[in-house]
């Protein structure tokens, strides 16, 4: 298997060409008449924006993908060059890159300006100040959706009343001039039912990895299923279909006792089953993996994929309560969780999904999912009785991918839990003379 | 008293990692309780009202050693809450019954749910300021916050925050509000009687005292250097930026004056002047609270700019400073301000305003660069004002 022809899924096909129809459709909006909106993944409110027509952009997406392409150092080197900090999150500076080098979209379309920023204000301080400096650039008009923050655990009634204030008061009245048309509540209801339809089976999807062999990667693979969910297909009829057939793929695989894809075909064995937490390296997502399935390391959970919404404890968009729904939606997103449930999720994943371990991937970039990380590892240490494992990297800065730190690091946490299997087998003297065999 | 005295006393308050005055404080009569808080900015009027002490919690700075604080935090974290994580396990913060951590950044977000995990039992509040300027939306949650943190205090043994006892703590820090005004006014006329070193300890030793005794020093401290002889220099006049969370080691200030820039104006111990000027003391003392947060506060980068056009509110102290330049220094690693900074850049720029920046961190110990740096500022400030 040669690195250009990498084995996909028949979703993988199914959602490069969703999102590869989204940016055609975005490059088109101006002639279209489309209203432009850029947003964020965490807090998106998809369903809203489709209620009234509007495109969106998600720059996040933009540069994940052009740390995918390889485009991102340069993103990254114009921005620094620019003024921005060497310190700061480098999503923030590839997308300002990006706008720089002419604000060419993955596709090799063009990306509209915006006529509208709707910062949903969800779990990442960094949205705020990325909003601003596009302001400054685009000359636009932002709506602030300030998302609070589930500090202590619970959302409260005054949380929900928060955010849906805003919604009310700056979101749909922005929204309104932005597309000069009218809220239409019923066609909002509509769309979040088809949410909640792909959300069901969505959850089906990462909950099949509670099999053994898992039949998915609920990371590598996960960052795929989440794509259609978390960018601009929730609330829509392609999407609730990519998410059925997905399922239907899944539950085949699952029939068949088979596990996952990887890009080099079946993965073979399922050696190891891991609980991921933190976001993935993009700019070496395939060499990254491939560290991970070469040694028969499967993902079986991962919080990453919880970041444009947490579905598996529960939550689904509601028609019969739109408004509340979206606020409930954005207050669930996994980096607005507080540490404490952030661990309390993790522990619930390494004994739901038997997991062998737990690795945080801890990216520079992001304060927001890293602050705290070295306490949570502990934490989970404690409550599960399982060692973790520590590795650090960046999103879409290939700077701080080391490949042989990374690749060590892995090797010999995955050795040690070996090692503590055989232990638990067989006394220590019997695994000495097994491995001398 | 004199002059040296207020400042050493000033000193002794602001750096003492012990919080020995904390404790004399809570000792002095049964029952009495202290909440510490971070940066940037938290409702001290609320806490004082329950009868319990408010303390700022600035880290360590370049003062404790780090054993415990940097196995908690990766490389690339800014220093402060490894060493205010330092001052917790280390039994230090053992004196407070309850931490407040405001939504300054993700990191002190963060370290709200590592308190909860390193210190079970603790009472420890995340304090979500509002992004949302408007009465009804922002006011309305901001207002129900505070009464939520107002009743939190009952419970940890603070006495009920009635309306009266809240208006008499808004009255109180009003005053403190007047004097630090007056500070300021001070130091932008005569920054010689009133370097900004000396403000710095006088502010800080303020979020570790009573609000009443703050006041008295401040009235004493102004007396004093109001009426000094101390010569002035021949520097530029500079407004400094990007410190209003992990502080500068003091002799990084020193430094910087040395280096020939008066400090005329900062962004340090911010809490002591987020709320620009006074608290309405009449009304719904919650709601007068909530409604000075949303429209009285300082521009800063925690905080939306709203429609607000980004650094203007920088080109406007210069301007009222009379100063010459700026001065960014901000902490290595911190998003806040090294996000912000570019945007603020450019409204100085527009406004042809000279800036240099550094970074720093709480516990640097290297001042050559920066001496050199802002040396060489304050002669090119110097050099293009000439005629
Ligand atoms: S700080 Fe983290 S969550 Fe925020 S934009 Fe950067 S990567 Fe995303
Ligand atoms: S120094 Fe900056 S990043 Fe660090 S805690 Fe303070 S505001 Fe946050």
């Amino acid at each position: 298997m040669t690195r250009e022809r990498a084995a996909k899924e028949p979703s993988m096909v199914r959602q490069k060409e969703l999102i590869a129809g989204h940016y055609r459709r975005l490059a088109r909006a101006r002639e279209a008449g489309e209203a432009v909106v850029y947003t964020f993944v965490p807090g998106n409110l998809t369903e809203l924006l489709l209620s009234f027509g509007a495109a969106a952009v998600l720059p996040e997406i933009n540069a994940l993908q052009s740390g995918m392409r390889g485009k991102s150092a340069d993103y990254i080197a114009r921005a620094e060059k620019a003024g921005h900090s060497e310190d700061v999150c480098t999503y923030v500076k590839c997308d300002l890159g990006m706008s720089l080098a002419g604000n060419v979209g993955p596709t090799g379309e063009p990306i509209p300006r915006p006529d509208l920023l709707l910062l949903s204000y969800t779990g990442c301080f960094t949205f705020m100040k990325w909003f601003e400096l596009l302001r400054q650039q685009y000359h636009c008009p932002v709506a602030m959706l300030h998302v609070p923050y589930v500090w202590n655990g619970e959302v409260t009634p005054g949380m929900i009343a928060y955010v849906v204030d805003q919604i009310r008061s700056e979101v749909l009245p922005a929204l309104e001039k932005a597309t000069g048309r009218r809220f239409d509540e019923a066609d909002l209801s509509r769309r979040l039912a088809l949410s909640a339809r792909a959300e069901d089976d969505l959850v089906w999807v990462l909950e099949s990895a509670r099999n053994r062999p898992s039949p998915i990667d609920a990371y590598f693979g996960g960052v795929y299923y989440i794509g259609p969910m978390f960018s601009a297909f929730r609330g829509t009829e392609e999407g609730a279909a990519y998410y059925g057939a997905l399922r239907g793929e899944v539950q085949e695989r699952l029939q068949a006792g088979r596990g996952p894809i990887t890009p080099e075909g079946p993965m073979e064995e399922e050696r190891f089953r891991l609980v991921v937490e933190g976001p993935p390296n993009w700019t070496s997502f395939r060499e990254f993996w491939k560290m991970f399935y070469d040694e028969g390391a499967v993902v079986v959970a991962s919080t990453y994929t919880k970041v444009g919404g947490l579905y598996d404890t529960g939550f689904r968009h509601d028609p019969g309560a739109p408004l509340e729904s979206l606020a409930r939606y954005c207050l669930g997103c996994y980096t607005n969780l507080n540490l404490p449930s952030r661990v309390d999720l993790l522990e619930r994943y390494v004994r739901d999904y038997a997991a062998d371990g737990f690795l945080i991937n801890s990216v520079k970039s992001c304060n927001s999912f890293s602050a705290g990380q070295l306490v949570m590892l502990r934490e989970l240490e404690r409550r599960t009785g399982i060692a973790g494992g520590f590795i650090e990297s960046d999103l879409v800065d290939p700077r701080y991918f080391s490949a042989s730190n990374i690749k060590t690091r892995l090797e010999s946490y995955l050795q040690m839990i070996a090692q503590k299997r055989l232990e638990a087998h067989h006394p220590p003297a019997a695994a000495a003379e097994g491995r001398a065999s | 008293m004199s002059l040296e005295s207020i400042i050493a006393e000033a000193e002794r308050l602001a750096f003492d990692l012990e919080f020995q005055g904390v404790k004399r404080w809570k000792e002095a009569a049964p029952g009495r309780r202290a909440i510490g808080y971070m940066p940037v900015y938290a409702p001290r009027e609320v806490i004082h009202a329950a009868g319990m002490l408010p303390v700022g919690i600035f880290g360590g700075g370049d003062r404790i050693e780090i054993i415990r604080g940097d196995a908690c935090f990766q490389s690339y974290i800014c220093h402060i809450p490894r060493s205010t994580v330092e001052l917790a396990l280390s039994g230090r913060l053992g004196c407070l019954d309850g931490m407040l951590f405001p939504s300054t950044c993700d990191v002190i977000r963060n370290l709200s749910g590592m308190w909860k995990i390193l210190l079970p039992g603790f009472y420890a509040r995340y304090l979500d300021l509002p992004q949302n300027f408007d009465r009804r939306v922002g006011g309305r949650f901001h207002r129900t916050e505070l009464l939520a943190l107002a009743s939190d205090l009952a419970l940890l043994g603070g006495a009920p925050v009635t309306e009266e006892t809240l208006r008499a703590s808004i009255a109180l820090y009003n005053e403190n509000r007047r004097r630090v005004r007056a500070l300021f006014d001070l130091r932008r006329r005569s920054p010689h009687l009133a370097p900004a070193v000396e403000a710095y300890l006088l502010l800080r030793a303020g979020c570790v005292v009573p609000v009443e005794d703050h006041n008295r020093m401040l009235d004493a401290y102004l007396e004093a250097a109001g009426a000094g002889d101390r010569p002035a220099l021949d520097n530029c006049r500079v407004v400094l930026r990007g410190a209003f969370c992990e502080t500068p080691p003091l002799a990084l200030l020193r430094t910087i004056e040395r280096a020939g820039c008066d400090i005329v104006d900062d962004d340090l111990v911010l809490v002591s002047r987020w709320i620009r000027d006074d608290v309405p003391e009449a009304g719904d003392p919650f709601e007068a609270l909530a409604h000075a947060y949303l429209e009285r506060s300082v521009a800063n980068a925690c905080r939306y700019a709203g429609e607000e056009e980004k650094g203007a509110d920088l080109v406007a102290a210069v301007r009222q400073a009379g100063a010459e330049g700026v001065i960014f220094a901000a902490p290595s690693f911190c998003d806040p301000a090294l996000l912000d900074q570019p945007m603020l850049v450019a409204a100085l720029e527009r406004a042809g305003i000279p800036y240099t920046a550094f970074k720093y961190s709480e516990d640097t110990g290297q001042f050559q660069p920066i001496r050199e740096q802002a040396g060489t500022f304050a002669d090119s400030i110097k050099l293009w004002s000439q005629p």
